[in-house]
C-alpha cells in the first residue's frame, strides 16, 4: 500500500471528509452497542431523539455546544499556526475561576461596581486568565523549542489543582456543606436566557459571533495571512518577513482567551459557580471539533453541535437502554481518528502495489 | 536550616522512603522505556496515557476473571500492542500528525476502558478487587538494599532488569542499530535495504506493550482494583522524562528514580502536614516535568527524524 | 563457450507518473569494468531510471538483469544482494552515528543477539585500504567533510561487495581537486573489475571519466556514443535537443558602492557561522561567491536577506546600517532569492497570489489597517505572472503544484518587483538560483540577473556551480569555513585556483597573486 499526492484538493472532498468520518464512526461504534447488549438501531434512534427530539433536547444540545464552540475555536486557531494547544481544559477552568474572582459574591456582596462595568471586566478577566496560561508553553516553544503539547497538557493538571485549591480556600462557598464549590456569581452578571424554561443562554451568541469574527480575521486580514503562513511553513513565512514569533504569541493569546471565555460562559451562563467537574473534557473535545471542522472557524460551529448532540443524546439514551454513556466519549475519540484518515485521503490517494 | 537538613538526611536514610520511591518509579520506568523505544524509531507516541489506562483495565479484568497475574501482565502488553499497531497504521503507514493521532489514541483507549468497565460491571459502586502481586520477601537478605527490594513486587524487578536489557538491544545488536537508524535517517536505512515502515511499526508495538505493562503495574501491583482516573497524567510525565533522559535507557532509569524520589518526598511532606495546601504538593510532579523539559531544552539531542513522517520517494 | 552476460542489462524500462512519462522504453547494457555515463538535464529521467534499478520504484514495464540474473522489481534488498551499490547525490547517512554504524547497518541478520563490531571494523579497514579510501571508522559522520562523507557512501557499497556502483551527480558538491581524487578512485575501482554508472549533467566530466555516454532527454534515450568518438558540442546538442543561447557576462562600468560588509561575524547557538567578512558590491556588477556547500554561504545569504543578525561588524546598504529583519531589506529595495524554493521561498499550501505579495503584504500597496487589499494583490499577481511567464492553472492554485522552473520564476518576479512599479532593485541576493532547473530556465534566470545588473542593480550570486560563476559573475570570492577570500575579477581566476581556495588552501591566493 502506498500514498500518492493529489495535485488538487477538491472542495467537495473537503466537505465530504467529515461526513464520511462520522458515518464510519457510527458503524464502528455499532459493534460496541451490540456488545453492550442493546439493539443498535433503537439505541441510535434514542441518541438522535435525545439530542434533537424535542424543544428541550435541542435546547440542551445548544447549551452543551456553547463551550464546545469556544474550545473548538481555541484549538482551530492554534492548530492553524501549528501551535498544538492541548491545554484548553485547564484554560477553561482558570477562565471560570477568574470570572468568579471578578464577579463572585465574595463575602455575600461582591465588588461594589456597576454591573455594566463589572460584566465586561468579568469577560476580560476570564479571557486573560486563559490567554496567560497558554502564553507560557508558547513562549517556551519559541525560545527554547520545548514541545508545547506536553507542557500545555501538564498545565491542565496544574490548573485543575489550582482551582481545587481555590475552592478549598479563598473562593470556597461557605454554604455548600463542604462540597468543593466556589461562591456564586452575582445574579446581575449572569448571561440572559435565550429561550424560556431552557438553559440556552446568550453565551451561545457570543460563541457564534466569535466564530464569524475568527473567520473574517483568518480570511481577510494580514494577521490571518501570517497565521496561515506560519502554520504551513514557518521558515518560508520568516523569509517573507512575517513576524513569526509575534504571530505565534498572538495566536496563543487568542486561543487561550477563547478557551477562557468558554469557562466564563459555563459559570455565568449555566452553573453560576465553579465546581471541579464543571467540564466533562470540553477542552479535549475541542481538539476533535477543530479537526472535524478542518480548522475552519465556521465549520467549528457545526462540529461542536455534532459533538454536543452525541454527548446529550448519549446521556438520554443510556437512561433508557443499558449502554453506558461513556459511548459518547468513544464516539468522539473514534471520530477524531477517522477524521485524521479522511483528511489525509483528501490530499492523498491510496494505491495498492508498490511505487 | 540545620533542622531542614537533618529532616532531609533522616528521610534519605529511611527504608520506607526508598520503598515508596521504587514503587512510584516502576510504572514510570516501564512507560519511559516504552516512549523511548517509540521515539528512537522517530515516532512520538502520545497514546501512552490512554494505553496505560487500557493496560491497567484489561490486565486487571483478565486476573479478575481467573487468569493468573502474569497472564494479566501479558494481556495488558497485548492491549498495548494493539493500540501501538493502530498508532503505527496512522502515523507510519499513513503519516498523519503524530501529535493528534497520539491524543486520539489516548482519548479512544481511555474511553473504551471506561465503557468496557461499565458494560462489565454495570451496577457496582465499590470497585471489585483482585489479589495483587506479593512482595518478594525472599530478597530481604541482600545487604544494604535488601529491605527496599523485599517490599517490591516482581514487576518492579522486571522493570529494573529491562533497563540493561534494552540498553544492550539498542547499542549492541543489529536490531538496535536498525532502530536508531530509522530514527536518525530513514533514507539511509532504506538505502541499506531496511524496511523503514516495518522497523517503525515493530518499535511502536514494542514500546506500546511496555506502556500497557506500565498500566498493569497500577492495577496488579500498586493497587488491587481499577479506578477511572488512576493513571492521572503519569503517561505525560513519561514523555517529559524521555527528553530529560536524552533517549538513553540508563538515564531514563535515573530520571524515573529521581522523579519518584521527589514524589515520595512530597507525599511525606504532605502527610507531615505542611503550611501549604495539599494541592501545591500534588502540583509538584507536573511542574517538575515541565522544569525537566525546560532544563533539557538546549541540551537534548533529539533523534533527527523524530516526528517526520517518512514516505518513500518524498523529500 | 557461452558469452559472459553483461554486468547489467535494462530492457525496455517504462515508468509513468500520472500524465508524465519519466522513462520511455529505455534499454541499456553495462559491461564489466566499464564506466558508463548517463547524461541528461535536470528532469530528463536519470534519477527515475536509477531509482527503478535500485528498487525504490517499480517500472510499469521492462526488466532488469544483473550478471544474467533477473532482478525482482521494487526490492532494494535484492538489488543490494545482487551487487548493486548506489551513491546518492544527497548523502543518505545518519549524522549522529559513527562511520562504522552507517556502514554496518543491514549487513547482519536483524535478530542476531549481538553485533560483531570488531570483525566488521577489521573488514571495513581492509576494504578501505584495498581501494585507497582512508577513513576513521569511529568518527561521527557529522564531523566529516563533504568529500569524506562521499567516501563513506562509496565504502558502504564496497563493504557489501558491490560489483556495480551507481553515482548520482557525485561531483556536484566537491571541489575540482576533490573531483579529481574521486575520478582516481573510480579508476581504481574499475581496475579491480567493478562497473560504474556515472550520472551527470556536466559534459567535461562525462568526457573525462566514461567509456560510453548514454544521453537521456525528456524520458527518452536519444543516443549512445563511445566517448572517444564524440565531442562536447555534440553531447550538448543531444542533451538539450535545441540550441539554447546561454547569456554571457558583458563588461560594464561598476557604479557606486551599494553593499558594504565590514568585518562581519555572526554566531548561532554558540557556533561561529561567519568570521570577519568584508566585501563591497557596486551597482551594475555581479559578484559571485564560490565554495563547497556548508562553508557559511547559507549564513551569508541569511545575513543579507535579514533573517540572521551580525554579532559584530557593519552591514551597510548605500551607507545605511541595516536591521536584521526581512522587512527592512525589502523596504530598501533588496531582491532576495533563497536557496531552497520549497522550504524557504514559498509557503506551498497557500495560493499563488498570497505568495506573490507575501514580502510586501504589510505595505499600503497591499493592505490597509490590517485588512488585505485582495483586489490589488490579485491584480499585481496577474501582472507578475504575465511579465515573468509563469505557467499555472490559476493564481488561486496552491503554490506547491507549480513546477520548479515556474516556482523560481514566481520568486524571481516577486523579488525583482520589490522596488515597486517599474523600479530596479538596488541589490539582488541570489543563493543558488538555478539549482535543479533545466537549461532553459537556467538561461532565463541568468538573463534576468544580467538585465538587472545592466539597469544598475548590484548582484550577489552565491553558487556551488563554478560554470555558472564563470559565465555571469564579474568578480568571484571564495568562502571557506565562514571566511571570505578577496573578490577578484573572474578572468584572474583559474578553476584550479578556485578549487584550492574552496579546499581552504592558502596556496590558492599565492598562485592568484603570482598570476
Amino acid at each position: 500500500m502506498r500514498l500518492e499526492a493529489r495535485s488538487e484538493v477538491s472542495r467537495g472532498a473537503l466537505l465530504l471528509a467529515p461526513l464520511a468520518a462520522i458515518l464510519f464512526t457510527f458503524l464502528i461504534c455499532a459493534l460496541l452497542v451490540a456488545w453492550a447488549g442493546a439493539p443498535v438501531g433503537r439505541t441510535y434512534a434514542l441518541l438522535l431523539d435525545g439530542a434533537f427530539g424535542s424543544r428541550f433536547a435541542i435546547a440542551e444540545t445548544l447549551t452543551r455546544a456553547t463551550p464546545l464552540i469556544l474550545t473548538g475555536l481555541a484549538a482551530a486557531v492554534a492548530f492553524r499556526a501549528r501551535l498544538y494547544n492541548i491545554g484548553a481544559e485547564g484554560q477553561l477552568y482558570v477562565g471560570a475561576l477568574a470570572a468568579v474572582a471578578v464577579g463572585g459574591l465574595h463575602g455575600g456582596t461582591g465588588f461594589d461596581l456597576a454591573p455594566q462595568l463589572l460584566f465586561p471586566l468579568m469577560l476580560l478577566a476570564g479571557a486573560l486568565a486563559g490567554a496567560l496560561l497558554l502564553l507560557g508553553p508558547a513562549w517556551l516553544k519559541l525560545k527554547l523549542g520545548v514541545d508545547e503539547v506536553v507542557t500545555s497538557l501538564l498545565l491542565n493538571f496544574v490548573a485543575l489543582l489550582a482551582v481545587s485549591m481555590m475552592l478549598d480556600g479563598p473562593m470556597k462557598d461557605p454554604l455548600a456543606m463542604g462540597w468543593p464549590q466556589s461562591v456564586a456569581i452575582m445574579p446581575e452578571l449572569e448571561f440572559a436566557k435565550l429561550l424560556e424554561r431552557t438553559r440556552v443562554h446568550s453565551g451561545l451568541l457570543l460563541a457564534l459571533g466569535l466564530s464569524v469574527l475568527m473567520w473574517l480575521v483568518e480570511r481577510f486580514t494580514t494577521f490571518g495571512f501570517a497565521l496561515r503562513a506560519v502554520g504551513a511553513n514557518a521558515r518560508g513565512a520568516a523569509f517573507a518577513g512575517l513576524p513569526v514569533q509575534r504571530t505565534v504569541l498572538c495566536c496563543a493569546l487568542i486561543s487561550g482567551a477563547l478557551a477562557g471565555l468558554a469557562g466564563v460562559g459555563e459559570v455565568a451562563g449555566r452553573a453560576g459557580y465553579v465546581t471541579l467537574d464543571m467540564s466533562p473534557g470540553y477542552g479535549y473535545a475541542g481538539i476533535v471539533i477543530a479537526m472535524l471542522a478542518g480548522l475552519h472557524p465556521l465549520g467549528v460551529v457545526l462540529a461542536a453541535c455534532f459533538v454536543a448532540a452525541v454527548l446529550v443524546g448519549a446521556d438520554s439514551m443510556s437512561r433508557v437502554v443499558g449502554v453506558p454513556n461513556y459511548i459518547a466519549d468513544v464516539i468522539v475519540a473514534t471520530a477524531l481518528l477517522a477524521m485524521l484518515v479522511a483528511a489525509l485521503l483528501t490530499r492523498y490517494r491510496l494505491r495498492w502495489g508498490r511505487a | 536550616m540545620m533542622d531542614f537538613l537533618t529532616t532531609l538526611a533522616d528521610m534519605l536514610a529511611s527504608v520506607p522512603f526508598w520503598i515508596a520511591t521504587l514503587r512510584i518509579a516502576t510504572p514510570l520506568i516501564f512507560g519511559t522505556l516504552g516512549v523511548l523505544v517509540c521515539e528512537r524509531s522517530g515516532v512520538l507516541n502520545l497514546g501512552i496515557e490512554g494505553i496505560m489506562v487500557a493496560g491497567a483495565f484489561t490486565g486487571w479484568l483478565a486476573v479478575f476473571h481467573g487468569a493468573d497475574l502474569w497472564t494479566g501482565v501479558l494481556v495488558a502488553a497485548l492491549t498495548g500492542a494493539l493500540c501501538g499497531l493502530l498508532h503505527a497504521m496512522l502515523t507510519v503507514w499513513l503519516g498523519v500528525s503524530q501529535h493528534v493521532a497520539g491524543l486520539g489514541i489516548t482519548l479512544l483507549a481511555s474511553s473504551l476502558a471506561s465503557f468496557a468497565y461499565r458494560v462489565s460491571f454495570p451496577k457496582v459502586s465499590t470497585p471489585p478487587t483482585i489479589e495483587p502481586f506479593a512482595p518478594l520477601t525472599a530478597l530481604q537478605g541482600i545487604p544494604l538494599i535488601g529491605p527496599v527490594l523485599a517490599a517490591q513486587t516482581a514487576l518492579s524487578m522486571l522493570a529494573l532488569l529491562l533497563v540493561p536489557l534494552l540498553a544492550w538491544i539498542i547499542y549492541r545488536t543489529p536490531a538496535g542499530l536498525a532502530l536508531r537508524m530509522v530514527g536518525e535517517s530513514p533514507a539511509a536505512a532504506e538505502g541499506q535495504g531496511l524496511d523503514v515502515v516495518r522497523v517503525r511499526t515493530l518499535a511502536i508495538i514494542l514500546g506500546s506493550m511496555l506502556m500497557g505493562v506500565a498500566g498493569a503495574f497500577l492495577t496488579l501491583s500498586a493497587f488491587n482494583a481499577f479506578f477511572f482516573n488512576m493513571v492521572n497524567g503519569r503517561g505525560w510525565i513519561c514523555v517529559a522524562l524521555v527528553v530529560f533522559a536524552s533517549w538513553r535507557p540508563g538515564k531514563a532509569l535515573l530520571g524515573a528514580l529521581l522523579f519518584a524520589a521527589f514524589d515520595a518526598a512530597q507525599l511525606r511532606l504532605q502527610q507531615a502536614g505542611g503550611i501549604l495546601p495539599y494541592q501545591v504538593y500534588l502540583m509538584l510532579p507536573y511542574l517538575l516535568s515541565i522544569a525537566a523539559l525546560v532544563f533539557m531544552a538546549r541540551r537534548a539531542a533529539y533523534p533527527q527524524a523524530l516526528m517526520k513522517p517518512y514516505r518513500k520517494g518524498e523529500r | 563457450m557461452t558469452q559472459t552476460p553483461p554486468a547489467l542489462r535494462l530492457s525496455r524500462i517504462t515508468k509513468r507518473f500520472g500524465a508524465l512519462t519519466a522513462n520511455d522504453d529505455i534499454s541499456l547494457e553495462l559491461a564489466s569494468g566499464e564506466v558508463l555515463a548517463l547524461l541528461g538535464e535536470n528532469g530528463a529521467g536519470k534519477s527515475t531510471l536509477v531509482s527503478i534499478l535500485f528498487g525504490h520504484y517499480v517500472a510499469d514495464a521492462g526488466e532488469i538483469e544483473v550478471f544474467g540474473q533477473r532482478l525482482p522489481p521494487g526490492d532494494p534488498k535484492a538489488a543490494l544482494a545482487a551487487g548493486v551499490g548506489m551513491v546518492h547525490q544527497h548523502f543518505t547517512l545518519a549524522d549522529n552515528l559513527s562511520v562504522l554504524d552507517n556502514v554496518m547497518l543491514g549487513t547482519e541478520p536483524l535478530w542476531q543477539l549481538f553485533s560483531r563490531r570488531k570483525a566488521a571494523r577489521a573488514r571495513l579497514l581492509e576494504t578501505a585500504a584495498r581501494f585507497g579510501l582512508a577513513l576513521d571508522p569511529d568518527a561521527q559522520v557529522a564531523s566529516l567533510s563533504v568529500g569524506e562523507r562521499q567516501r563513506v557512501e562509496i565504502l558502504k557499497a564496497l563493504y557489501r561487495g558491490a560489483r556495480i556502483l551507481i553515482l548520482d551527480e557525485p561531483t556536484a558538491v566537491l571541489t575540482p581537486q576533490e573531483s579529481e581524487s574521486l575520478f582516481a578512485t573510480l579508476g581504481q575501482l574499475v581496475a579491480q573489475g567493478l562497473s560504474i554508472i556515472f550520472i551527470s549533467h556536466k559534459l567535461d566530466e562525462v568526457l573525462r571519466v566514461s567509456q560510453r555516454v548514454l544521453v537521456l532527454r525528456a524520458g527518452k534515450l536519444v543516443s549512445v556514443r563511445a566517448t572517444h568518438e564524440t565531442s562536447k558540442a555534440e553531447l550538448a546538442e543531444l542533451m538539450v535537443g535545441r540550441s539554447v543561447n546561454l547569456p554571457q557576462r558583458e563588461s560594464r562600468m561598476p557604479g557606486e558602492r551599494v553593499l558594504q560588509l565590514r568585518a562581519v561575524s555572526a554566531h548561532e547557538a554558540g557556533k561561529r557561522l561567519l568570521d570577519g567578512l568584508s566585501l563591497d558590491v557596486r551597482a551594475g556588477e555581479i559578484v559571485g561567491i564560490a565554495g563547497v556547500s556548508g562553508n557559511g554561504q547559507l549564513a551569508l545569504a541569511q545575513l543579507l536577506c535579514g533573517t540572521l543578525a551580525a554579532s559584530t561588524g557593519e552591514v551597510l546598504l548605500k551607507g545605511r546600517a541595516m536591521a536584521a529583519t526581512p522587512r527592512d531589506w525589502v523596504a530598501q529595495g533588496v531582491a532576495r532569492i533563497p536557496e531552497d524554493r520549497h522550504a524557504v521561498g514559498i509557503v506551498g499550501d497557500l495560493p499563488v497570489w498570497e505568495n506573490a505579495v507575501s514580502e510586501r503584504l504589510h505595505t499600503p500597496a497591499f493592505s490597509r489597517c490590517g485588512i488585505v487589499r485582495r483586489k490589488a494583490a490579485r491584480q499585481f499577481t496577474r501582472d507578475l505572472v504575465t511579465r515573468f511567464d509563469v505557467r499555472l492553472s490559476g493564481i488561486e492554485a496552491a503554490t506547491r503544484v507549480l513546477s520548479g522552473g515556474n516556482m523560481q520564476k514566481l520568486i524571481l518576479g516577486r523579488a525583482l518587483s520589490v522596488a515597486g512599479e517599474g523600479g530596479t532593485p538596488s541589490l539582488i541576493i541570489a543563493n543558488q538560483p538555478t539549482w535543479g532547473l533545466d537549461i532553459g530556465a537556467v538561461a532565463y534566470v541568468h538573463r534576468c540577473l544580467l538585465d538587472a545588473a545592466r539597469q544598475g542593480a548590484a548582484v550577489l550570486l552565491i553558487s556551488e556551480d563554478l560554470d555558472e560563476l564563470f559565465a555571469i559573475a564579474d568578480r568571484v570570492a571564495v568562502m571557506f569555513k565562514g571566511r571570505l577570500g578577496e573578490a577578484r575579477a573572474t578572468e584572474h581566476w583559474t578553476r584550479a585556483q578556485i578549487g584550492l581556495a574552496m579546499a581552504g588552501s592558502a596556496a590558492a591566493t599565492e598562485v592568484a597573486d603570482a598570476a
